[in-house]
């Protein structure tokens, strides 16, 4: 199997590649809630039963084809800090990872399948692909968990479905979630009722890290709340059908941005840019809402020479277990704000800054040759 | 943002669609510890699954799953299941809240194909620590027929009627009796 300097060493497959709507849908997830039949779910097992059940069934998830020679560990393997990494990495969910004993993760080579045992339900397989691509991510679950049925007995019911802890998650056992980043709907204030009108027709809207979380970054998550009464092609054509009327208007809104506020938008761009660039100290929170404003910037030819995918790597990077991991070591907050800030100096280096754009009429006040002073 | 309650800075974003309406509240990690937020979604899940009526025979009788020993009362206090057999031990109420909380009350999506995946159908079942009189809803069927849809049909009329859910009983009086003439009722 893969070690886990290896796994995280490389980016996922869905953070280099880019997707259907790229510029505003960061990625697509689709988790499947599955259980064994003749097994409590493990919210209300013994550890002894849990330990039962992972011996049994892990050896069978990492023989899956799709999973072959790719991660797998038991919890009471993990660091605390390496387990909060494959949170930041959506790999695996914070309750799970908050777990020990009788647990554990398996993840497929590219990243893009994790399978995680013992979560609330016995087994939660999610597939992850970039930009708007629900159906792709459907695709590779249905068929580990296809495979995954007829090696292991589930708990299914005719009527009620894959039978699950939570009766919210019964019937299909799937959720399927959009990860947007919907920077001008939040500066021209749409947001508010876009997320209304999202809640009312059913759909969930969640920050940055599920259920009650803050929309950092003004990164938004929308996943479907229902699961039982309609079929998995269906509940994802609905939500692909919102998530492409919530783009047109992200895109609308960036379009008005940049030809009715102008200034402001590149003033904004430019104090993002410039603190990123040359700050010392950057909180957890500062650095995700600049990042947002420089990946519009870059998204609208206002950042010259910025690739996307810099972005989103460093929106990775400058997270709180991914920096511990890099130092190799537990750091206090205010060592994580400075390193932070050393990264993304770092990284700009690269970057021509915002103050070339636009060529006509180029004002002297940007950043058109950083120096390199760090 | 701030916290509701306080002047802290609001880290925790609670949203909830309640009977359709959202609602949102913003607290700082103190308050939300206070109000034990991080529950709530739980909590009121089991205050919704639970309808009254039970709520009054809990304190007489306690529904025991024979499988794994769960109780009702565990259920109300987490909202969760202890295992699939659950499902069938607490089925009286369960179309009620399935309803509030989904598009259907039956499965229309995949299927396992492969035979031994499939769990046998679940059963409406005796109950597990004192026997219930002259219960209005649930007949008790035994267990070794497969249940007639009918049953099934009337425990839920009964809790629509109940519940005052007239549209879907409505819908569940014609279904039972299109039913009727199949059934040996």
């Amino acid at each position: 199997m893969m070690r886990f300097a290896t796994l995280i060493k490389n980016p996922a497959d869905w953070m280099k590649g880019a997707g259907p709507h790229s510029d505003v849908v960061m990625t697509s997830r689709v988790r499947l809630a599955r259980n064994l039949r003749g097994y409590p779910f493990p919210g209300f097992s013994q550890e002894r039963q849990r330990i039962e059940l992972l011996e049994r069934a892990r050896p069978v998830v990492e023989e899956l084809p799709e999973m072959r020679d790719g991660y797998s560990e038991d919890y009471t393997e993990l660091s605390k800090i390496r387990k909060q990494v494959l949170v930041e990495r959506h790999l695996v969910s914070r309750e799970h990872a908050a777990r020990s004993s009788g647990c554990a993760v398996v993840v497929d080579r590219k990243q893009s399948i994790s399978i995680m045992i013992n979560e609330e339900d016995h087994f939660r397989i999610q597939g992850i692909r970039p930009g708007l691509n629900l159906t792709s991510a459907f695709e590779v679950v249905d068929r580990v968990d296809t495979e995954l049925e007829g090696l292991l007995p589930y708990a299914f019911d005719p009527k009620l479905g894959y039978l699950t802890a939570c009766p919210t998650n019964l019937g299909t056992g799937m959720r399927a979630s959009v990860m947007l980043h919907l920077p001008a709907l939040v500066l021209t204030e749409q947001i508010n009722p876009v997320i209304k009108a999202i809640g009312k027709i059913g759909l969930a809207v969640r920050g940055l890290y599920g259920e009650g979380t803050e929309a950092l970054g003004n990164l938004f998550q929308i996943s479907n709340q229902h699961t039982l009464g309609e079929a998995e092609p269906e509940i994802i054509a609905q939500i692909e059908k919102v998530i492409e009327g919530v783009v047109r208007s992200e895109v609308t809104a960036r379009a008005k941005l940049k030809e009715d506020h102008q200034t402001m938008l590149r003033d904004q761009i430019g104090r993002a840019f410039a603190i990123l660039r040359y700050a010392h100290i950057l909180t957890s929170k500062e650095a995700l809402n600049l990042l947002s404003m420089l990946r519009l910037g870059a998204d609208l030819d206002l950042v010259g020479n910025c690739d996307r995918s810099l972005i989103d790597m460093l929106l990775l990077e400058i997270q709180p277990a991914h920096l511990q991991l890099n130092a190799a070591r537990e750091l206090s907050p205010e060592e994580r704000d400075s390193m932070r800030a050393d990264l993304t100096r770092t990284r700009l280096q690269s970057i021509d800054g915002p103050g070339s754009f636009p060529p006509s009429q180029s004002n002297n006040g940007g950043t058109t040759s950083p120096t390199h002073d760090e | 943002m701030k916290c509701d309650v306080c002047e802290n800075e609001a880290t925790v974003f609670l949203t909830q669609i309640i009977n359709g309406q959202m609602t949102t509240v913003n607290l700082c990690e103190t308050c939300s510890k206070a109000k034990g937020v991080t529950e709530e979604t739980g909590f009121g899940l089991a205050e919704a699954f639970l309808s009254p009526s039970h709520r009054t025979e809990s304190d007489t009788m306690e529904i025991v799953c024979d499988a794994c020993g769960f109780t009702a009362s565990q259920l109300k206090k987490i909202g969760r299941m202890g295992c699939p057999e659950c499902y069938a031990a607490f089925r009286d109420g369960l179309d009620g809240l399935l309803r509030n909380m989904h598009k259907g009350t039956r499965h229309v999506g995949k299927r396992p194909s492969h035979t031994s995946a499939v769990a046998p159908q679940i059963l409406p079942r005796q109950r597990a620590t004192s026997v219930k009189e002259a219960s209005p809803s649930a007949p008790v069927v035994p267990p070794v027929v497969p249940p007639p849809d009918v049953a099934k049909l009337r425990a839920e009329l009964d809790l629509a009627v109940s519940e005052e859910r007239y549209e879907d009983a409505a819908k569940l009086k014609s279904e039972i009796e299109s039913l009727q003439p199949k059934a040996s009722k």
